[in-house]
């Protein structure tokens, strides 16, 4: 058990919002979207590993092998299905935007204030 | 009977998958028809599951996977009073919301009803959900419906900004709510909410549960738009389709707050119960600051639809207070309200979509004095605004009532004062913009700098010279149910047994890791205080006097004016946040998600 996987998730977790907050560029900004998320993989990924333990795969091994846990797995696969629906959907917007604003950096929106 | 909870999510997940495949195919009228009558179906199942759950929750295992001793290996629904309630007055939104859009335009291919159909199908899975992973599943499912719906009219420049706004600060709530879950399956191996709260039942509240506790609750509050996660919300509802924003508006935001609560209750009050008081206050002031906000900014709206979005902002704030008393007095309260005021905040669009198809527009200074052909709109959206401001003897003002003996019972009585000022000025600023826009009274207001541009997108095919009747009687009904909910005979009752089961770990988790039901004991709801009915009374004269002075003070000199100018500098202030930009917006939201968690720490220590 290991604390790396931890502090490598909230490092992306702070840098992917520093991009957002800080981002010029909705695509840009989208994609700082995915590096916040890919944080949420590293932690569900890094709750259920086990050093020195095999893959979750009884096929060939005795049922009694220590394997990592395959739960978190199956979280994370669902998690990434559901973000890539809101990254096309966010991908879309952006396309969108740059046609009725005729640009695509966020700090010249401006349609909605107060 | 183990078939309704899994259908009432399947039925309209179903009927969006044929919708969608056929749409092309289906003639407009089929396509409506069916999307009523499965919202209808949907509404009647859940209505039956409510009916079941005096006999105890009803838990469904998918695929037959029962617990094993003490483990659950499947995942279930888990559906209770509250749980159930919640998805019938889901339900029966999405049915209104799916008749009032039977006029809207739209593409061939039926994709309104196909949107709101999964997004109510979302909404209705995470009330019966029993399961932490599902509920996030559903939530996103839920969500991303609703960032479609708000960019649903993509060819508009509001829309567009207004549903990345959403899409972008919503996204990072679900990863805060997502790694909170993640933690707590690190500690106790589960994801069932009954078996967490075991395994969590007799835990200290050490630095993981503070840490989970931390992500789930900013993860939820963010959905709930609780300041200072709130910045999206009017964004969102401003923009919205009308049908969307009656569902946002009367039941999305209230999910969060639903969501908070389950978990809290049934996984988190083992630990950190013993810390009760202080996250009461945590929670409380939260709500507090969001009411004050919401209702003031609703005050200064121009745009109908930003000022509808702001009072929800308000009594978002109100029902965090609400839920934040932590006891079963405050949830059964909050439970009435949210059904109460999200009639009647639903009827309030309902009218400004009419007012929009009929008049060409949402803004107070382009609709000034216009709105004098269509008394009755303006009769009902008034009625709204007085039911906002909790009229007696309506739903919202049985909710108000029992949430303000609730505050007293729990030694906050002063809150109660923030309660009864938020309705006023919600209220008053409803009651405004109706004498302004279906009265002519007051000057012709002018935009400033933050005016809003107008939708210049008509959202309605047909003639603007009538109303059609399917716009007409959603509204009249939803304003009709807000004032019913108040008058139904033991719903007091009803919602005070089912909040005392709600906040009730160990029956829950016995009734859902050993299968055996208990039958919900009833109970007699404390009568209203005396002191209720002339509150109520003086809500309802506050907000018209909170309209009749500021109606007053555009034109007045007085010393009404010199406060007037006093205010104007903070107010501004206040307002410049509500920046539009979604990197502020994020900046926020995280600063915030800090300042809880450093709250629920030193609550916990």
């Amino acid at each position: 058990m290991s604390f790396l996987p931890y502090a490598v998730a909230a490092w992306l977790f702070l840098v992917g919002v520093w991009g957002i907050v800080t981002s010029r560029n909705l695509i840009h900004l989208v994609v700082c979207l995915t590096v916040v998320q890919a944080s949420t993989y590293i932690v569900l990924l890094g709750i259920g590993y086990r050093t020195d333990a095999a893959a979750p795969i009884f096929a060939d091994i005795p049922t009694s092998t220590p394997t990592v846990d395959p739960v978190v797995q199956a979280l994370t696969l669902t998690d990434v299905v559901v973000e890539a629906t809101v990254v096309a959907l966010l991908l879309a917007l952006a396309i969108q935007a740059e046609r009725r604003f005729g640009t695509l950096d966020p700090n010249e929106l401006g349609a909605l204030r107060g | 009977m183990e078939v309704i909870a899994p259908l009432a999510v399947g039925a309209p997940l179903m009927a969006a998958a044929v919708i969608a495949a056929t749409g092309s195919l289906l003639p407009r009228l089929a396509a409506d028809l069916v999307a009523v009558a499965v919202a209808a179906a949907t509404c009647v199942l859940c209505v039956l599951l409510l009916a079941q759950s005096s006999g105890g929750a009803t838990v469904v295992w998918f695929g037959g996977w029962h617990p094993q001793d003490g483990v659950a290996i499947g995942v279930d629904f888990a559906v209770d009073g509250i749980g159930a309630g919640l998805a019938a007055f889901i339900a029966a939104l999405t049915t209104a919301a799916l008749v009032f859009s039977a006029r809207f335009l739209e593409a061939e291919e039926a994709h309104l009803h196909v949107l709101i159909l999964v997004f109510a199908a979302g909404m209705v899975g995470f009330c019966l959900s029993g399961d932490l992973f599902n509920m996030f599943v559903f939530f996103e499912l839920a969500s991303v419906g609703a960032f479609a719906l708000a960019g649903y009219k993509v060819r508009e420049r509001q829309a567009v900004e207004g549903s990345l706004n959403f899409a972008v600060t919503n996204s990072i709530g679900s990863f805060l709510l997502l790694t909170g879950i993640a933690l707590v399956y690190g500690r106790t191996g589960a994801l069932n909410l009954a078996q967490a709260g075991q395994a969590f039942a007799h835990a200290p509240a050490d630095g993981l549960v503070v840490v989970a506790f931390a992500l789930i609750a900013a993860g939820f509050l963010v959905k709930a738009a609780i300041v200072p996660f709130h910045f999206w919300l009017p964004d969102a509802y401003a923009v919205a389709l009308t049908p969307a924003c009656l569902l946002f508006s009367g039941a999305m935001s209230e999910l969060g707050l639903y969501g908070l609560g389950r978990v809290y209750f049934t996984v988190f009050s083992g630990p950190l119960g013993s810390h009760r008081e202080a996250l009461e206050a945590i929670l409380i002031g939260a709500g507090v600051l969001t009411a004050l906000l919401g209702a003031t900014m609703a005050l200064l709206q121009d745009h109908l639809k930003r000022l509808l979005a702001f009072a929800t902002v308000s009594y978002m704030g109100i029902f965090l207070i609400g839920l934040g008393t932590l006891g079963a007095a405050g949830v059964a309260a909050t439970a009435i309200y949210v059904i109460g005021d999200g009639c009647a905040k639903a009827a309030l669009f309902a009218c400004v979509g009419i007012v929009q198809h009929r008049l060409g527009g949402v803004t107070q200074r382009r609709l000034f004095a216009r709105g004098l052909r269509i008394r009755r709109t303006g009769a009902l959206f008034a009625l709204g605004g007085l039911l906002l401001a909790s009229l007696p003897p309506s739903g919202p003002f049985l909710g108000k009532s029992m949430l303000d003996d609730s505050l007293i019972a729990a030694n906050y009585g002063w809150v109660v004062a923030v309660v009864v000022a938020c309705s006023m000025l919600t209220g008053g600023a409803v009651l405004l913009a109706a004498a302004r826009v279906f009265g002519g009274l007051g000057t012709h207001p002018t935009g400033d700098r933050f005016s809003e541009e107008e939708g210049g997108e008509p959202e309605v095919e047909g003639s603007r010279n009538r109303t059609p009747a399917v716009m007409a009687w959603p509204a009249v009904a939803l304003a009709a149910a807000s004032i019913a909910v108040g008058l139904v005979p033991g719903i007091d009752r009803a919602a005070t047994a089912a909040a005392d089961r709600f906040v009730d770990q160990p029956t829950y988790a016995r009734e859902v890791m050993s299968g055996q039901r208990v039958a919900v004991p009833s109970v007699s709801a404390p009568p209203l205080r005396a002191i209720d009915w002339p509150l109520g009374v003086a809500s309802v004269l506050g907000a018209v006097g909170v309209a009749a002075i500021a109606l007053r003070r555009s034109r007045s000199t007085g010393s009404l004016a010199a406060v007037a100018d006093q205010l104007d500098r903070p107010l501004t202030a206040i307002r410049a946040l509500h920046s539009g930009h979604v990197g502020d917006y994020v900046a926020w939201l995280v600063a915030g998600a800090a300042l809880l968690g450093g709250l629920v720490a030193l609550a916990a220590s």
